[in-house]
């Protein structure tokens, strides 16, 4: 699948580039990326490392069960797998927290941790399983509560009221995370 | 605004660290041990990043998105979406600093508390970078097939860009 994605994406851009004489562009792009790419990587090993220390803290400390027993209801319908995993439950349910107060910069590194706890229960170790594209389906979409960029940006724009979008932004967001957890339910069950 | 968000860091790490010590964990020491494991980890993303990174930006730089804009425009307009938003949309799963500043140029040119400016601002406020999120999380853990993961996260995306401006309409009209 991400190979023809990836692939599709290059030959359209160089398909494209070529159509509207944007190439010195699009050459110029090749070596940003590969930089930006190291650059940020960078910069998310020192997130990793600080997230994955403090986790680590609150794990031996029997906080993060906690806060898994919390969510265990919701987990449990939602990554039916991972039921008598206690470890990996509250590895979700770590970077869901993350993820709601708008940490995005936690959130990742819990995550990963996630996923490599998912993928201890799939079948195949090469094959995403039903739990883990639910987890990164609801990762990509958005569960942040208070979108504190937006809205230090309209601010920076001139906004009289930066905030009077929090209602709007809550009911789509909620929206489009049950569409997601509804499609992603169905096709798991097709495929099995 | 960004109190709140500086606000809730300072709080969950002093929780941490507090609670922790109250347990008596050797705070310090588990950490470096944490620290020391994410390390491979994020070294780990990096090969598929540098992939991810390249077909986005050549595919930016290209202009396909203005194209697809143009396209795109009378479909939109007869649901009721503003087409000036478009760009916001088209690179929202894609890059994430792309998209933030198609959404600025959005502020700017149409005001922050216009019909345009509240659409694109609860669009921003309610999607991820998918293309990131996806290559990120499967490329850490070494998983090739993704099955749908991409269709259900592009589709939740759409099911966003579509109710935005239903419920700005329905909010402030």
């Amino acid at each position: 699948m991400m190979n023809y994605i990836w692939s599709g994406m290059i030959v359209l851009a160089i398909i494209f580039a070529v159509c509207s004489g944007n190439t010195q562009a699009v050459s110029d792009a090749v070596f940003s990326s590969a930089e930006e790419a190291v650059t940020v990587t960078l910069k998310m090993l020192g997130m990793f490392c600080l997230w994955g220390g403090l986790m680590r803290v609150a794990q031996q400390a029997g906080l993060t069960d906690r806060f898994a027993r919390l969510l265990s209801p919701l987990l449990d319908r939602l990554f039916p797998g991972i039921q008598n995993d206690s470890a990996a439950k509250s590895a979700v349910s770590m970077n869901i927290t993350a993820n709601l107060f708008g940490l995005g910069n936690a959130a990742t590194p819990l995550g990963i941790e996630a996923m490599r706890r998912l993928k201890r229960h799939a079948p195949f170790q090469d094959t995403a399983s039903n739990d883990m594209i639910l987890f990164v389906v609801l990762n990509s979409a958005c569960i942040r509560l208070i979108p504190t960029t937006v809205a230090m940006l309209r601010h920076d724009s001139g906004s009289h009221a930066p905030m009077e979008i929090l209602p709007a932004t809550l009911c789509v967001s909620f929206l489009s995370c049950a569409g997601a957890i509804l499609l992603t339910k169905l096709f798991g069950r097709k495929h099995g | 605004m960004s109190e709140i968000g500086t606000f809730v860091l300072l709080f969950c790490i002093g929780g941490i660290l507090i609670y922790g010590a109250c347990k008596r964990v050797r705070v310090f020491d588990v950490f470096l041990e944490g620290a020391k494991e994410n390390i491979s980890c994020a070294v780990a993303v990096l090969p598929a990043f540098v992939g991810l990174l390249l077909a986005v930006q050549m595919l930016t730089a290209s202009g396909v998105s203005d194209a697809l804009t143009a396209a795109l425009t009378p479909l939109l307009s007869k649901l009721g979406f503003p087409a000036e938003v478009l760009p916001l949309c088209i690179l929202s799963p894609i890059s994430g600093s792309g998209s933030l500043s198609a959404f600025q140029s959005l502020l700017t040119t149409y005001g922050a508390d216009s019909f345009i400016g509240r659409t694109a601002s609860v669009i921003a406020g309610s999607t991820e970078t998918t293309f990131y999120t996806v290559t990120v999380y499967y490329g850490a853990v070494g998983i090739k097939k993704i099955r749908h993961t991409v269709l259900c996260a592009l589709c939740a995306d759409g099911i966003s860009f579509l109710l935005s401006a239903v419920f700005v309409r329905l909010f402030f009209d």
